[in-house]
């Protein structure tokens, strides 16, 4: 297990907090992500406030949407950076997996997660 | 005329501009001024990804935007003009520039900048340069979605 690999959950309005408190809830593990909300926030403010959730671990950074102003902030502040690796899309079970799949390698822990999160979505 | 929105917002093309105002008024191009942007082409692809292909994003300085705003005035398609900054929208409509009204969509917090509504925020002479660019011709509201209720200038002083 790596226990320093981090994930920061980057969301507009309450998303973030709520995905993270659900993951927690679910799995008992606490301490390993971290919520962002964009609210009130310009870029500069937002990538602050990411770098803080951050704060120089290798982090998984969880974004809602494919763009727009979250996906953004963290690729002004973090492309090319090698230990920050952007996951899109995030949902429950891309958490829940990742909380349990911290021993991978972090470029293999965001292709898992990925992977898993949109296997999630389903048509029944 | 076929800008049918001029907007400040410091998160430039976003949920709100694209979703929120976009659709409701058919948008079919964007002008996106502004300076680090407009040098930027990995920002570009960027911001590209957060609009439809059925829309063109025009990226442009201040000063392109000066000498291209009649083109895009002009153009048979329904546009948005986006700047970042107070500054840079007041630079672009120099004059008034024939534009009825400017919309305040997101302008966050900074040092030295004072509350006006939860999503404005304004230093004393940001409000006075928005006060002087409203002389000049344009109405100038807040409201950050169609669904909102705009909020006159005079009720952010």
């Amino acid at each position: 297990m790596n226990k320093d690999l981090r994930g920061v959950v980057v969301a507009h309005g309450r998303i973030a907090e709520a995905l993270v408190s659900a993951a927690e809830g679910i799995s008992g593990v606490s301490d390993v992500l971290v919520p962002v909300s964009n609210d009130g926030c310009d870029r500069d403010r937002l990538e602050d406030r990411i770098a803080e959730a951050i704060d120089g671990h290798p982090t998984v950074v969880f974004v809602d949407l494919p763009s727009g102003s979250c996906l953004v902030a963290v690729l002004h502040r973090f492309r090319g950076e090698l230990n920050v690796k952007v996951v899109t899309g995030v949902n429950l079970a891309m958490l829940l997996d990742f909380l349990f799949h911290r021993e991978l390698p972090l470029p293999e822990v965001a292709e898992h997660v990925a992977s898993r999160g949109s296997g999630a979505i389903r048509v029944t | 005329m076929s800008i049918v929105l001029y907007r400040i917002d410091d998160r430039l093309i976003h949920g709100q501009v694209v979703i929120g105002w976009g659709r409701p008024l058919g948008a079919e191009f964007i002008v996106l001024v502004d300076p680090e942007v407009s040098g930027s082409e990995w920002e570009q692809d960027l911001y590209r990804m957060a609009v439809p292909r059925s829309v063109d994003i025009i990226f442009a300085d201040v000063e392109e935007a000066r000498r291209r705003l009649p083109e895009w005035q002009a153009d048979r398609r329904r546009g948005i003009l986006l700047t970042g900054t107070v500054a840079a929208m007041a630079a672009v409509c120099r004059n008034g520039a024939g534009i009825p009204k400017i919309n305040l969509g997101g302008i966050h917090h900074r040092p030295g900048r004072r509350q006006r509504l939860p999503y404005v925020f304004l230093t004393d002479d940001e409000y006075r340069t928005l006060m002087d660019l409203q002389q000049q011709g344009p109405k100038i509201t807040a409201q950050d979605v169609p669904t909102a209720k705009a909020v006159g200038l005079d009720d952010l002083a």
